[in-house]
């Protein structure tokens, strides 16, 4: 093992090569937590579960509730796997109508 | 204040009731606790070993109240999955998932719903056969809980798919035999919609 003088042509090659691509085994896509639009839930409910839940402010999680009401549906948090499943878990717990999937655009 | 929650002063809220009033709450809640069901650990005299595998369950349930309360995590009900392969991915994920959270769910709800019947059973008789009920903040959020799941359980029975639907029960014929289901969920929302002012003020 000696000391590394000159760079070598050769390792910056193999840096860049197509191989080192191809080992990288998931691109790192975030997930989402999507809330879907539901008629019986209110909506001073749905932005009240936003803000207590998420900490979001009152502007914001109401904007998220207009969006799940008109759209039928909002991203409402983006994480990793497991911190979405318990943001899932924790709207099933509220009755809110939640699902979450990989943000593939 | 009939029919609605008032702030208290230093939190908490309240809301006179009737007898009617109180039996009708009482009575859908023990319904919804009844269909939650037992937790694992009320069946271990049976089975003791039964709470060594207290995993939740695998397979959606079938009623649509359950279905409802506890949907599918990885279904997303606006894109069908492209393929089989991803249809039978979102299958195994949502079960997972099932297995793993379905139990805490139910047990959540199941102490919201106990929260409410032991508020209720808690009341003391006013002079006319009313009471007045007084909620701490914490069991108003427990309340909160309790009346949200009791509206989608109603709303799943009365089969309320979106908001024609709603438009539609609204305009029932007092003969229909659904009148006394929809005056009840109107009811709830009206106390729900009250609570949750209350909790936000």
């Amino acid at each position: 093992m000696g000391v590394v003088t000159s760079p070598a042509p050769v390792e910056i090659e193999r840096t860049e090569s197509a191989e080192e691509v191809f080992a990288v085994p998931e691109p790192d896509v975030p997930w989402v937590t999507i809330v879907h639009n539901d008629p019986v839930n209110l909506m001073s409910y749905v932005t009240y579960v936003f803000q207590t839940y998420f900490g979001y402010t009152k502007d914001k999680a109401t904007k998220l509730m207009l969006d799940v009401h008109h759209k039928g549906r909002a991203v409402v948090s983006s994480g990793s796997r497991e911190e979405m499943e318990r943001d899932v878990q924790a709207m099933h717990g509220y009755g809110l109508w939640a699902t979450l999937q990989q943000d593939r655009k | 204040m009939p029919g609605h929650f008032e702030p208290l002063p230093g939190g908490g809220a309240a809301v006179a009731l009737d007898d009617v009033e109180i039996s009708i709450i009482r009575s859908l809640a023990v319904q919804l606790l009844e269909l939650i069901g037992p937790g694992p650990g009320e069946n271990a005299s049976e089975d003791p070993l039964a709470e060594l595998f207290a995993e939740g369950p695998s397979e959606p349930p079938s009623d649509p109240v359950l279905k409802r309360l506890f949907p599918d995590a990885y279904s997303d009900p606006e894109k069908e999955p492209a393929s089989t392969r991803e249809a039978e991915e979102r299958q195994a994920h949502s079960a997972e998932f099932r297995r793993y959270t379905e139990n805490d769910l139910r047990a959540g709800k199941r102490e919201n719903a106990l929260a409410v019947v032991r508020t209720l059973d808690a009341l003391s008789p006013a002079g006319d056969g009313g009471a007045v009920l007084k909620l701490t903040p914490a069991e108003s959020r427990q309340w909160l809980g309790a009346l949200n799941d009791l509206r989608l359980a109603i709303g799943a029975r009365l089969e309320i798919a979106d908001e024609d639907d709603t438009d539609i029960l609204y305009g029932l014929p007092d003969e229909d035999p659904r009148k006394p289901m929809v005056m009840a969920y109107l009811w709830l929302g009206g106390l729900q919609e009250t609570l949750v002012t209350t909790l936000l003020a």
